[in-house]
């Protein structure tokens, strides 16, 4: 009992032989994998190899068709739904568009979680509310409602209201899907500064090369014809190990030493 | 126009692409592309060309010379795969190298994404009865979705009635006035022409029996048991349920639903409860509103066109009414009401992540909704008939 809290501590995800299907076609198969405490875990691959699908087989949105996902040793899928919330709470999820709430004001998307989990008082919560929005550079917008701010801007109010209850374990969506250059590498940062100082365990889920090379401790590679995960290692050493084909096309795209033709 | 002449003396002259079997080896046909090819014009076809090279046994191989070619496009490109299918079915290997280098990088790229669009291309051969058989289990599907919707929107109001469920009061009280005063001017409207076209429609027999005064009567009974609320429901269906849809709608879309589920906050008690409480709040309030009104346009064709007195009308319809046929309105606009957010709710939460998802889930709700609000209907009407009341 003790030795597998241990465990669940130093890993506090891991997943095994994960299976997810659609109406019957399996999008997903044998996928397992540990998270380490605090670091930060990428998972790559190219368009339709099922990254997104495996996000949301972990944050629970979608229950695989076999296989378990254990958060510190509790299988998420089998236990009780009180404790399945119980673990929902101590997660962050930053979604590929923001999903921020548009019918309230950016205080208010960050204040519900708030308000929902915690006793504090409105002054208590609005003091907060502020807080995280300052964190992320968006002082003084409080009152606006998303539709009124940027699209980089709607991704780092989307991380303030991800980071309301001060999760364990928060999961990126393609951070950097629909921002300009410089706007991917600011929110890049802001991840890896999350890691420093709130030793938050970061899960990400992107194609973004640069991204992948500037964040990444551990990555897995999902394959979109095999539909599983072909590789599990730190990037750069994938790099420069990975006798698999698919993963070192993946990693050198773009590099001028290997650019295929076109 | 280009007149380009082949060096084969076989061949007449072309002005368009032209392909055709020239010299061969032992194992090995050269294959002749010339002319202009240009899109539009006609050009030979891969079996064609293959077909006039003879007998092709013993060839395994097939060599390009493209010495002559004019000017191409994408016609030439299309050709090509077609023949280097053709090529591959009758066991003979095609060797781009003597193509254009343009053609060349052209048809490497489009057999590196050949395999993933076969891929996404429907099986063929679907007859009538698969069709059938798949949109039979669609529906099958759907209807128990929506017991399920049904049920776990039961169960959200267990849990409101015991005072463990949760929304956001602003959200209710956002529904409620989009629903109700807002809906007021266009209400008043349509029951005022409904009262009116009752009361033409009543006249016109009553007038022959000299019986004018119980248009009253017409007029105020079908008004509080059928279409004051029927009217008002279809109105509502249209302009809040169809509002429900295509805002749910957006919010799935938008992955708002799942930020919803994944903080482990129940979309149906946040989302779908305020508006069924809001609509069965309404519904009766704007019916109580639509009857009114409508009796109001009865007496104005009444009064101003069949020499009734406005005392004489209200009494004749004060006589007429019931409680009872009040009651029933009531109770319909209820039910209605509740129709109206389930349909509009479901059709949204069930939405497509595609941009025309919001679209279509805002048809099929109010498609469903206006449906379902008839067949209410009928069934209440078999229900008070049994009853006699």
């Amino acid at each position: 009992m003790n030795k597998d809290m241990n465990r669940g501590r130093e890993h506090p995800i891991s997943v095994h032989d994960v299976t997810v299907s659609y109406d019957g076609t399996t999008v997903l198969s044998d996928i397992g994998f540990q998270v380490r405490q605090g670091e930060i875990f990428v998972v790559m691959g190219g368009s339709g190899s099922g990254k997104s699908t495996l996000m949301k087989a972990m944050v629970g949105l979608l229950q695989p068709a076999r296989g378990r996902v254990l958060y510190d040793g509790t299988s998420f899928w089998e236990t009780k739904p009180d404790v399945r919330r119980h673990i929902l709470r101590h997660i962050g999820v930053l979604y590929q568009r923001g999903a921020l709430w548009s019918s309230m004001t950016l205080a208010e998307n960050v204040a519900l979680p708030l308000e929902e989990f915690t006793g504090l008082k409105s002054g208590e919560i609005r003091d907060l509310v502020s807080f995280k929005l300052s964190l992320v550079g968006l002082s003084g917008f409080e009152n606006s409602y998303p539709s009124e701010i940027s699209g980089g801007m709607m991704k780092r109010a989307a991380l303030a209201r991800a980071m309301a209850l001060d999760p364990e374990i928060l999961f990126f969506d393609e951070p950097s899907a629909g921002l300009d250059p410089v706007s991917a590498r600011l929110l890049d940062e802001l991840i890896l500064e999350l890691r420093e100082n709130l030793h938050t365990t970061i899960v990400v889920i992107t194609h973004d090369l640069e991204s992948i090379f500037t964040i990444a401790d551990t990555s897995i590679f999902l394959d979109s014809a095999d539909r599983t995960m072909i590789a599990w290692g730190n990037p750069r050493v994938l790099l420069e190990q990975s006798e698999d084909p698919r993963v070192r096309r993946f990693l050198t795209r773009g590099r001028p030493e290997s650019t295929p033709e076109g | 126009m280009h007149e380009n002449k082949m060096a084969d003396t076989e061949n007449k002259p072309v002005i368009f692409g032209s392909a055709s079997p020239g010299r061969r080896g032992e194992d090995t046909i050269l294959i002749r592309v010339a002319g202009i090819w240009r899109m539009g014009e006609p050009l030979p076809g891969a079996q064609d060309v293959l077909d006039r090279a003879g007998d092709l046994s013993g060839i395994r191989h097939a060599v390009f010379d493209a010495s002559e070619i004019v000017s191409w496009d994408s016609s030439l490109a299309t050709f090509l795969a077609a023949f280097f299918r053709e090529c591959e079915r009758r066991g003979i290997q095609a060797d781009p190298q003597g193509l254009p280098p343009g053609v060349q990088r052209l048809l490497r790229l489009a057999a590196a994404f050949g395999g993933r669009m076969d891929a996404k291309r429907p099986e063929p051969g679907r007859t009538f009865l698969d069709l059938a058989g798949e949109r039979s289990i669609d529906f099958s599907r759907s209807f128990f979705d929506l017991l399920e919707f049904i049920g776990s929107a039961a169960l959200s109001l267990a849990r409101l009635a015991r005072g463990r469920a949760r929304f956001r009061l602003t959200e209710l009280v956002h529904v409620l006035q989009q629903s109700g005063p807002n809906a007021l001017p266009i209400i008043f409207l349509i029951s005022a022409l409904v009262g009116v076209i009752l009361a033409f429609v009543g006249a016109v027999q009553l007038k022959m029996f000299e019986a004018q005064v119980y248009i009253a009567d017409v007029v105020g009974i079908a008004m509080a048991r059928e279409m004051g609320p029927m009217m008002t429901a279809i109105i509502m269906m249209g302009r809040t349920g169809a509002a429900f849809a295509a805002h749910l709608g957006t919010m799935e879309t938008n992955e708002e639903i799942d930020a919803f589920r994944t903080w482990g906050i129940d979309p149906m008690e946040f989302l779908v409860l305020p508006r069924m409480i809001a609509l069965v709040v309404m519904m009766p309030l704007l019916t109580i509103y639509a009857d009114l009104i409508g009796i109001l346009g009865g007496a104005l064709v009444g009064v101003s066109m069949f020499d009734l007195s406005l005392p004489q009308y209200l009494d004749q319809t004060r006589a007429a009414l019931t409680l009872t046929q009040f009651g029933i309105g009531l109770s319909k606009s209820i039910v209605f009401g509740i129709i109206i957010a389930i349909s509009g709710c479901f059709y949204g939460m069930r939405c497509g992540r595609s941009a025309s998802a919001v679209g279509e889930a805002t048809t099929r709700s109010v498609v469903a909704g206006i449906v379902f609000i008839v067949v209410a209907d009928g069934v209440f009407a078999v229900i008070t008939n049994a009853l006699w009341i």
